[in-house]
């Protein structure tokens, strides 16, 4: 009996209990609609947060003072040293010696306690230099940043983000406006375009000053420290490269071992890298969870054909009395298991597609789901397993029908 | 007459049943040679043997002891797959329950062992003449439990010789059946005799038997008594039975009181 044979009889005996096959099919259907829904869920996810790391800025590299060990060799934390200076960043904006970097800025933070009117706000303030909407691509919304007399020039003005102009500015035009940071008065100059919330922080929560300015009035009496170095490497494919050159060149005005350094480098491929594992997990995760049901929907499949092979013992019997061999039997009840199974996950891929569509438009609170991403390979993967389990569960059922002797099957009442 | 090769050949045919712990004799050495183009009646009462009979010569079971040699092949060494593919090309099976498949059309009833024989030349074509030829060809489409009884085993003798086989094994073909589609199917049976297919019939109706040439008799697993005799004249050839014959109804009802 050829497998198209087989194929047309498994369909007559799945026609012939319409609602039963239904049924056990939608077990499938749930099954695999859920593990296509939450990878995608976890897919958006990932590519959410993925996006996001790249808006903290393209191509770049960031430096940190390494932790410092204490007597005994205790680290005292990461970035607790104070090892990078206004020369390092110099040795770094060198051509020649390191002509995967574009640019390298120095970079101080501090904590800013910002007051306009009666209105207050707490943002992270950044101290740069006037290349650092370039280094961190952030643009402009409004106004322009500062320049570089105006960090010369110890100025005090300050460019701000989204969040903060939201909060204290409730709605006034904040450009030319004085407001306070650590009691001193400053003018807002420019403000930036939002870049969105994004899962590693909120980045439009931001004020940015001369670092000159920082250091004079809001490092508090720390003298010139550069709390990270930012390098931005030629392009994607560079950033090896500039990462190399950056230590060897800081190794070399820091007298200290390149393998051993008293600084860390972390570039956006590492963040990526940290990133993505934790989304593959959580997508991972949520697969399996979902295979769960897809092993019950198995078990179902199983179920349906134990009670279909004990119904149509007398049809098998005259099967096998008018010349079905064992193995007829069994493609067919097989063919009939995995038919309903791969029918089910066919009709799970078109219902978890259909939904994952529309999950972006349903709200947690104020945020929403990122948009599930549907990937082809979970597509055939789902299709692929879901006739396995056909097959894995409708073996023993199967085998059962094969093996009963003609006589006592003919028998059968 | 010249004498022809045995069809079949049973000889010291034995078979034991184990029913828990009792064991059932059914067969006690059955020995029985068969030829092509007889019209057999194997009679007898329930317990008789006659089922076990049935099984063994339609290769749904394998005797305990004996040698069974079926169109030159010896049956009794042979595996499950291979008494399938026997049963398959050389019998063909008409059961008294009829046993089509449901919700299969007619038709399909009647190719199925053309299917599971890998054959698929002009596959529905010959399923329909096989219904022709038991005059069911516009019933074709029908689903078995659209028929009546007589058509549904009409269709069934059509399935049974769809592959040519070299013996038509019929058990107790009429008895789920009035009599006057009894007859209509007894007919058509004796009709195949005629053309040259060996029948072997199974039944424990005398009136049925008498339409068989040879009549073997089974009483506790022994052949008690194997007759030829002159088979009840069908419609068609009542004339040229002639008075000269015994008459067939009387035939058997004598040896209805042997095997009682």
């Amino acid at each position: 009996m050829s497998v198209f044979e087989a194929i047309r009889l498994a369909w007559q005996g799945l026609l012939a209990n319409r609602l039963r096959s239904s049924l056990t099919m939608l077990g499938i259907l749930i099954g695999v609609g859920a593990v296509i829904l939450l990878v995608a869920v976890g897919n958006g996810a990932s590519v959410q947060v993925q996006n996001q790391v790249s808006a903290l800025g393209s191509n770049i590299v960031y430096i940190y003072p390494a932790s410092t060990r204490g007597a005994g060799g205790v680290s005292q934390g990461f970035g607790s040293g104070s090892t990078l200076t206004a020369a390092d960043v110099a040795a770094l904006n060198n051509p020649q010696a390191a002509p995967h970097i574009v640019t390298a800025i120095p970079v101080t933070q501090a904590a800013g306690n910002m007051t306009y009117q009666n209105q207050n706000w707490f943002a992270p303030m950044t101290g740069s230099t006037e290349l650092f909407p370039q280094v961190r691509d952030y643009t402009m919304a409004e106004g322009a940043f500062f320049t570089a007399d105006q960090v010369t020039a110890n100025s005090k003005v300050v460019v701000i983000g989204k969040t903060v102009v939201d909060n204290l500015f409730q709605g006034q035009d904040p450009l030319g406006q004085q407001i306070k940071i650590n009691r001193q008065s400053f003018t807002v100059i420019g403000v930036f375009a939002s870049k969105g919330s994004a899962a590693l922080g909120n980045q439009d929560n931001i004020a940015v000053v001369p670092i000159t300015t920082a250091w004079t009035y809001l490092t508090g009496g720390r003298g010139k420290n550069i709390t990270q170095i930012i390098i931005q490497a030629t392009d994607a494919n560079s950033v090896t490269a500039a990462t190399q050159e950056a230590t060897s060149i800081l190794a070399g005005t820091h007298q200290v071992d390149p393998a051993n350094p008293d600084f860390t480098t972390q570039s956006q491929q590492d963040i990526l890298a940290a990133a993505g594992s934790i989304t593959g997990t959580l997508t991972v995760l949520l697969g399996a969870i979902a295979a769960i049901s897809l092993v019950v929907g198995g078990i179902g499949i199983m179920n349906i054909m134990l009670v279909t092979v004990t119904e149509r013992t007398r049809e098998i019997g005259i099967r096998k009395a008018i010349g079905a061999r064992r193995r007829d039997i069994l493609l067919q009840f097989l063919i009939e298991s995995m038919v309903l199974s791969g029918l089910g996950g066919l009709l799970g891929i078109a219902a978890g597609w259909l939904i994952s569509t529309q999950v972006s438009a349903i709200k947690l609170g104020t945020t929403s789901l990122p948009p599930p991403i549907v990937s082809l390979p979970s597509v055939f993967l789902a299709f692929g397993v879901s006739v396995g389990i056909g097959l894995f569960f409708g073996i023993y059922p199967a085998n059962r029908a094969a093996a009963l002797h003609p006589i006592e099957a003919l028998r059968y009442e | 007459m010249p004498q022809p090769t045995p069809l079949l050949t049973l000889s010291g045919v034995t078979k034991v049943y184990q029913m828990g712990d009792i064991e059932v004799q059914a067969l006690r050495g059955v020995d029985l040679s068969i030829d092509e183009g007889e019209f057999v009646a194997i009679m007898g009462a329930s317990g008789s043997g006659k089922s076990t009979l049935m099984n063994l010569l339609g290769c749904l079971d394998q005797p305990t002891a004996g040698t069974y040699v079926l169109d030159g092949i010896d049956v009794a060494d042979l595996v499950d797959d291979d008494l399938a593919v026997i049963r398959n090309r050389r019998i063909g099976f008409v059961f008294q329950s009829f046993n089509l498949i449901p919700r299969s059309t007619a038709l399909h009833n009647v190719e199925m062992p053309l299917i599971y024989a890998g054959d698929t030349d002009l596959r529905e074509e010959r399923a329909m003449a096989a219904l022709e030829l038991v005059g069911l060809a516009e019933r074709a489409d029908h689903q078995p439990s659209e028929l009546s009884g007589g058509q549904q085993q009409r269709v069934a003798i059509a399935r049974a010789l769809i592959t040519e086989p070299a013996i038509l094994l019929a058990d107790e073909p009429t008895g789920n059946l009035d009599s006057e589609s009894s007859i209509e199917i007894m007919t058509l049976l004796r009709r195949l005799n005629e053309e040259g297919r060996t029948v072997v019939l199974i039944t424990h109706e005398s009136d049925i038997a008498a339409f068989a040439s040879r009549v073997v008799r089974l009483r506790d697993g022994h052949i008690i008594s194997d007759e030829r005799q002159v088979p009840r004249p069908i419609a068609g050839e009542a004339a040229e039975g002639g008075p000269q014959e015994k008459n067939p109804i009387e035939e058997p009802a004598q040896t209805a009181e042997v095997v009682s």
